[in-house]
């Protein structure tokens, strides 16, 4: 019965791993078929890759997505890990209710988030482009980092703090001594998230990028809708690549459920 | 090494008073132990010497200097935190060394001090480790050796021995007292435990609801508790109730309700008064009943009863006693041979022992 059981239990693991990995597979597969037309027996070619490599209506998006996402981690985290630390070592009005609001960003859809982004913008003369896109997506990952950094501000309390002080520590030694070194592992998990935030965002980025001018996300879907290439295969291979890589990061510093 | 006074301190939270008017001086070198159920204030108190609550009124003085305005980071104190608030991110040695490192000492000279303070508290060869390889004890000592290298002012110990099992407990009061006194420090610490506030005092002030009910020696707040109280929390005690019925000699006298009478030492309000006597239950023996009630001494007190509760546990038993209202008495096992319920017998204890504790 064990044995079967056991066995059933590894079968169940396997499927959830084909569901959830098979069509990525086939994807980065086929990036290195030669065929457009996904025509089998699969023959080994990088042709797409090197078209991907003259293509440059998606190399220079992907820049803009790159720099994006570099210029959103930077701003988010900072300011996120400030929000963070305000939240839990702060008392002040309307705290409990700047905590709770945090929350409904992430679970309200990106598509309603873009277009009420969008109008506001218009509204009051922020416009479309690429500094829009990038407060979209800072907008959009400012809670990410809050949560993340929070739990990691929650688990290590106060008396760490505290303790610095009675040692001799100013505020600003006891911050860059105690603090940071702790909160450092969440703050690295955050940073990983608001990149990932904003280099996968396609809804806002959408909306909020001005003709001409696209991130990664927008053309590949443009150019799917306008006939699918291969080319786009290997820019998904390459994403791919990339993101497991910052997840697997991710998992190294953060461990979830805010252990330390 | 100072004096630390605390005048006319309050502090209040929301409606509740956590601190109400205490006043308290702590003395040059002296171990001062803060007793009370939780709530009671000992922690505010301790937090605001630490400077890290602001009393609503009052003054606080290290060396007859108001330090209200001095930040926690200057008021040089020493504290040991109840979970030990070791840096989890440094060696032990760094956390030694944290309060001397951010005043900016020459690497030679912490490394010096660092290490004899390691020697102190018997650290030696650890200093690589991280905290969460310590166990409690050692975890213990280097926040000790943290909080005196700096060589503070005062030293502040919030329930520092809470999370230690009991025999490691008793060890570490030992060597706690040990280093105190080889280190000179004022020392105040906050404890509910009774007997550790006994053992390690010079002097205790038991708190209760931002109070301070009595102030003194652990033999004099032991023996002679000032209300019921602190009679009922530092240790157990026996309560009777009567009213005072005239001096016998040198004795005063006392009714309670059943007519029988209860001696004391102590000085008594008018005849008439109401009055509450604590005795401890192991300054009562148990004799058996005599077959006459021949007595030709002083007055003392002698009540019969009869046991309904004996407990064994070891080197004492309790035993409690009907004698009109139920009495707990403590005896040594002396004769391995506990008195059986439903024995009649006799208390006696020397009216000495009768104290006083209110109307």
């Amino acid at each position: 019965m064990r044995g079967l059981g056991d066995l059933l239990c590894k079968a169940y693991l396997g499927a959830v791993l084909v569901f959830l990995y098979l069509p990525i597979a086939v994807m980065m597969a086929m990036a290195f078929n030669r065929s457009a037309l996904y025509e089998l027996p699969m023959q080994f070619d990088t042709k797409w890759f090197v078209a991907l490599a003259q293509n440059e209506k998606l190399l220079q998006a992907s820049l803009n997505s790159v720099l994006i996402a570099i210029a959103n981690t930077i701003i988010a985290t900072v300011f996120g890990t400030m929000a963070a630390m305000a939240i839990h070592r702060f008392k002040f009005r309307g705290r409990t209710l700047l905590q709770l609001l945090l929350f409904p960003p992430i679970t309200i859809p990106w598509l309603i988030i873009g277009t009420s982004m969008l109008v506001l913008f218009f509204w009051i003369g922020v416009g479309r482009g690429l500094h829009a896109i990038l407060l979209g997506h800072v907008a959009l990952s400012l809670p990410y980092v809050i949560v993340v950094v929070g739990a990691r501000v929650k688990s290590f309390g106060e008396a760490l703090e505290e303790a610095a002080a009675t040692l001799g520590a100013s505020p600003w030694q006891t911050f860059w001594r105690v603090s940071l070194p702790i909160m450092a592992p969440g703050i690295v998990a955050a940073a990983l998230f608001a990149f990932a935030v904003s280099f996968d965002q396609f809804q806002i980025s959408r909306f909020l990028a001005p003709p001409g001018v696209s991130t990664l996300p927008v053309v590949i879907y443009s150019a799917i809708r306008q006939g699918y290439t291969p080319e786009i295969n290997a820019i998904s291979t390459i994403i791919i690549l990339v993101s497991m890589g910052l997840m697997l990061i991710i998992a190294r510093f953060y461990k979830f459920g805010g252990e330390r | 090494m100072s004096v630390v006074e605390v005048a006319r301190v309050s502090k209040r939270y929301d409606k509740v008073a956590a601190l109400d008017d205490v006043s308290l001086t702590f003395g040059d070198g002296e171990f001062f132990g803060l007793l009370g159920p939780s709530g009671s204030g000992k922690t505010t108190l301790l937090r605001s010497i630490a400077g890290f609550v602001e009393p609503d009124t009052g003054d606080i003085r290290f060396d007859g200097k108001e330090v209200r305005d001095t930040p926690v980071h200057r008021r040089e104190i020493g504290m040991v935190f109840q979970n030990y608030a070791l840096f989890p991110h440094m060696t032990v040695f760094d956390n030694v060394a944290f309060g001397l490192s951010v005043r900016h000492a020459a690497a030679t000279d912490i490394r010096e001090r660092v290490m004899a303070m390691l020697g102190l508290v018997r650290l030696g060869g650890l200093e690589e480790r991280r905290p969460r390889q310590l166990s409690g004890g050692q975890q213990q000592r280097v926040a000790l050796a943290r909080a005196l290298v700096t060589k503070p002012r005062v030293l502040l110990l919030d329930e520092p021995l809470g999370a230690l099992d009991k025999r490691l407990r008793q060890q570490m009061q030992i060597e706690l007292k040990q280093i105190q006194r080889e280190v000179g420090i004022t020392t105040i610490f906050v404890t509910h435990d009774q007997e550790e506030a006994l053992t390690l005092s010079d002097r205790i002030a038991i708190f209760n609801e931002g109070r301070v009910v009595q102030v003194g020696t652990p033999h004099t707040v032991y023996e002679r508790p000032s209300s019921a109280f602190a009679a009922n929390f530092l240790g157990d005690a026996n309560f009777f109730v009567g009213v005072v019925a005239g001096m016998q000699g040198a004795l005063g006298e006392i009714r309670v309700a059943d007519g029988t009478a209860i001696y004391t030492r102590d000085p008594l309000p008018d005849r008439g008064a109401q009055i509450t006597v604590a005795v401890r239950p192991e300054k009562l023996t148990i004799g058996p009943a005599p077959t006459s009630s021949g007595n030709g001494g002083a007055p003392t007190n002698r009540l019969r009863g009869v046991v309904t509760q004996a407990v064994y546990s070891g080197s004492s038993i309790s035993y409690r006693i009907d004698v009109g209202v139920e009495v707990m008495v403590f005896a040594q096992n002396r004769t391995a041979q506990p008195v059986e319920p439903g024995t009649s017998v006799v208390l006696e204890w020397d009216p000495l022992h009768s104290v006083v504790v209110g109307p």
